[in-house]
């Protein structure tokens, strides 16, 4: 099984989390990115290139399955409009084995930040706006992979 | 044959629109040739399209380097670096 969603509207973790389970694996791994509360901001607008979003999603969702025995993959990415603790992306992997889920799951929330085309605009309580420079460690992250 | 080109983040806000339909010339073979008959089309183009290193482009939604030909694309994608997840 594998699920990818990009959405504006928000999603419950516990309830993708407890789809898994009728899977029958033996592990579940799973990682929630929210908005993070830093000083002045006010909100975080994700923008995306529509027609490619879910393409590169599913890629990288494809990818992480060839890589690892896995019984199931759940992808699923926000966009619009932000606030601090918001819930931003989910990624669940399940498999018979923990190491495969555990791993595959970094894999994927590493890949995405690389490879998914999604832009974060700041929005700060001064009124400044400002576009999110890509980090380096971000490249790094999802080279250790190759 | 027209291609469609679309900016994305910053660059469709230093660019000044979302996309438009271009018909490039013959002489504009792979994407580094594209940015330059693109920059050459006002100020704001110029500007926003100055900096290659801080630029990713797709052809068809997929990733392509710069010296990736342009023959046969419908539609031409130019933004920043990604910043997801």
């Amino acid at each position: 099984m594998i699920e990818v969603r990009v959405q504006a509207g928000d999603f419950d973790p516990g309830v993708e989390l407890d789809r898994f389970g009728s899977l029958g694996a033996g592990g579940i791994a799973s990682f929630t990115g929210l908005v993070r509360a830093d000083g002045d901001l006010v909100a975080m607008t994700l923008e995306h290139y529509p027609a490619m979003t879910e393409r590169s999603l599913r890629n990288i969702a494809d990818q992480a399955a060839e890589r690892w025995p896995l019984s199931g993959i759940v992808v699923i990415h926000r966009h619009g409009r932000l606030v601090p603790g918001d819930r931003i992306v989910f990624v669940a992997t399940a498999s018979s084995h923990r190491a495969a889920a555990l791993e595959s799951c970094a894999f994927l929330i590493d890949w995405l930040k690389t490879d998914a085309p999604f832009w974060k605009r700041e929005e700060w309580a001064d009124g400044r706006h400002r576009w999110v420079e890509a980090k380096v460690d971000d490249d790094q992250a999802r080279q250790r992979w190759e | 044959m027209a291609i469609e080109i679309l900016y994305f983040a910053w660059v469709r806000e230093a660019v000044g629109c979302d996309g438009e339909t271009i018909s490039p010339p013959e002489t504009v073979i792979v994407v580094a040739d594209l940015l330059d008959w693109l920059s050459a089309r006002s100020e704001a183009h110029g500007r926003a399209l100055a900096d290659r290193g801080r630029l990713r482009v797709a052809i068809d939604q997929g990733f392509a380097a710069l010296d990736a030909p342009i023959s046969g694309a419908r539609e031409i994608a130019i933004f920043p670096p990604v910043t997801g997840g």
